[in-house]
């Protein structure tokens, strides 16, 4: 039996649909305009006709919002309301030059739950079940934006935040946990553990919410036969209110985005031209019932395909495909986004040269990241334990830049290939997409 | 009799055929080695050789990118009988005198053994004298 939060707008008709996102639409653009300086000037300098904005027809028209925007208007340049009217924020993980901050209104985060809501209600969570959220409390959205959301579906909602893998599998069993919501690569270390305890027998999980970071349908079969659950996925950015912007149902075939609150749009990251759907492309959503913080035309750097075909589920909101690779350098390391340039930077102010090269991969379910850098002369000392240290010492800005720890290990010259063209500085081997 | 010798250290990353390669260098530029020593850490190591002919080694490195430096090391004659070793580290025991390293030589040229010594460079001096009494 399917199950819906809010049955009236997860089946509405196409055409109701599309009738309820232009005149939120309309709204969205002509509050915007009227509050953000910030969209005031990029639409002012595109020439976007505003007053005569006919919704959908004209979406095209507006120019995109990237990250760069984001951090360009930092921290109030795209605030659309008071920052009284605010009640809470949150923020990507990026480091210095990175950092995004989204702001939330009372009714924000009410929509964020709801569409939070939703995609448990999809994963077949209600009163009675017990929820436990393993993704991290803050900043990141992941722990608060699935709390509201298991509270909202009156579900008793444990707020583990991540980590802690004694004390989760402890609740787990003491408590009789029914959903767990965390990031694919923890459920699988939490599986593993658990597995390896001997302990299988005294969980009661019947289906996981996993997200935040990219995995593959190899993957998700794992977690399923090892813990006898359904894993679903989750979809969300940080800029566009965390996970729920896109869920997955029983079907397990796509992830449903919530359309009366987001328009989705693919469009060829070279050119920007939308893309009709079916074909691979870059995301690109626009929010149209977020107050303090709305997202016009934001690119998001994922490449996805759209799916219209109507799902078995009943919902007719369009299903997107997990995200299928990046349109610009961004890696997830550990549930972290790490761009390259952060590395380099970290590299350069040590005195280091640009001859590096990045090496991630996944041991079981843990991500590591390898940084290979070439030494150079000033560095170099006849003593083993001053190398060692050196490469401690990048060990330690890294981690202080980046959030997370790597390995590093120093190369003699000449040992990282040179190339004409662009240089290969990052190579993933973990097979995510 | 002790002396002081100029000692290349060359970085060498843990990869297969480091060791050759660097060893190529010295081959093709004429350079024999007296002396070789490897100390290694979990990824990268360094090879301490001492040559015949210093100039030519250093100009072919500097020339191959490598990655080195000059160390003077003390170069000790030691007797090959029991006991030998003990009673030269004891002198340097004696004098408060740490070692960072040493690595022992043979050599045909004049068939003897000999001790490569490395002291911090303020030491080198009494290390030298002391050896030398």
């Amino acid at each position: 039996m399917t199950k819906f939060f809010d049955k009236k707008f997860e089946t509405m008709s196409r055409e109701e649909l599309k009738k309820l996102q232009n005149e939120r639409l309309i709204k969205t653009v002509h509050d915007t305009y009227k509050a953000s300086p910030y969209y005031k000037k990029l639409w002012d300098s595109s020439r976007l006709d505003v007053a005569n904005f006919r919704g959908i027809a004209d979406l095209h028209k507006i120019p995109f919002i990237k990250k760069d925007d984001l951090r360009n208007a930092y921290p109030f340049g795209l605030l659309a309301k008071k920052l009284e009217d605010c009640v809470r924020i949150h923020s990507t993980s990026g480091t210095t030059g990175k950092r995004v901050i989204a702001f939330y209104t009372e009714h924000d985060l009410d929509e964020w739950s709801t569409t939070v809501a939703r995609a448990l209600t999809a994963a077949g969570a209600g009163k009675g079940d017990v929820v436990q959220i393993a993704f991290g409390y803050g900043l990141f959205t992941g722990g608060m934006g699935l709390h509201d959301g298991s509270r909202k579906i009156g579900a008793l909602t444990l707020p583990m935040s991540s980590g802690s893998t004694d004390r989760q599998i402890e609740f787990m069993i003491d408590l009789g946990t029914t959903f767990l919501a965390c990031t694919p690569s923890y459920a699988a270390y939490l599986a593993e553990t658990i597995k390896e305890r001997g302990l299988l027998d005294k969980i009661k999980l019947k289906a996981g919410i996993f997200g935040a970071e990219a995995w593959s349908q190899e993957m998700r079969e794992d977690l399923q036969n090892t813990l006898g659950i359904k894993a679903y996925d989750i979809y969300g950015l940080t800029e566009l209110e965390g996970p729920g912007v896109a869920y997955e149902c029983e079907c397990q075939d796509g992830m449903h985005i919530n359309e009366d609150k987001f328009i989705a749009e693919i469009i060829d990251p070279e050119t920007g031209e939308v893309l009709p759907a079916g074909q691979k492309g870059e995301l690109v959503f626009t929010s149209i019932t977020r107050e303090a913080f709305p997202m016009i035309r934001y690119r998001t750097r994922d490449i996805a395909i759209l799916n219209e075909v109507p799902c078995s589920c009943g919902r007719t909101f369009v299903r997107m495909s997990k995200p299928l690779g990046r349109s610009d350098d961004m890696l997830i390391v550990k549930g972290v986004n790490v761009f390259p340039s952060q590395i380099e930077s970290v590299l350069i102010a040590k005195g280091y040269t640009s001859n590096y090269q990045i090496v991630v991969d996944r041991v079981g379910t843990t991500d590591t990241l390898d940084i290979y850098v070439e030494i150079t002369q000033e560095q170099f000392s006849d003593d083993l334990a001053k190398i060692a240290a050196k490469e401690k010492d990048i060990v330690f800005a890294l981690k202080a830049s980046l959030g997370i720890f790597g390995t590093v290990h120093l190369v003699s010259k000449y040992s990282i290939e040179r190339s004409e063209g662009k240089a290969k500085r990052v190579i993933d081997k973990r097979k995510l997409y | 009799m002790a002396h002081v010798v100029n000692q290349i250290s060359v970085f060498l990353e843990q990869r297969v055929g480091t060791l050759a390669e660097f060893c190529e260098v010295l081959r093709e530029a004429g350079v024999d080695m007296r002396a070789l020593s490897l100390a290694e850490s979990t990824d990268f190591g360094v090879a301490r050789v001492i040559v015949d002919k210093l100039e030519v080694a250093q100009e072919a490195l500097k020339k191959s990118g490598r990655i080195f430096s000059i160390t003077p090391v003390v170069a000790v004659e030691i007797k090959d009988e029991a006991g030998a070793l003990y009673k030269l580290l004891e002198v340097l025991k004696k004098a408060n005198i740490n070692l960072k390293y040493c690595y022992a030589v043979t050599t045909s040229l004049d068939g003897k053994a000999y001790m490569m010594i490395r002291v911090s460079r303020a030491e080198i001096d009494k290390t030298l004298e002391l050896l030398n009494q």
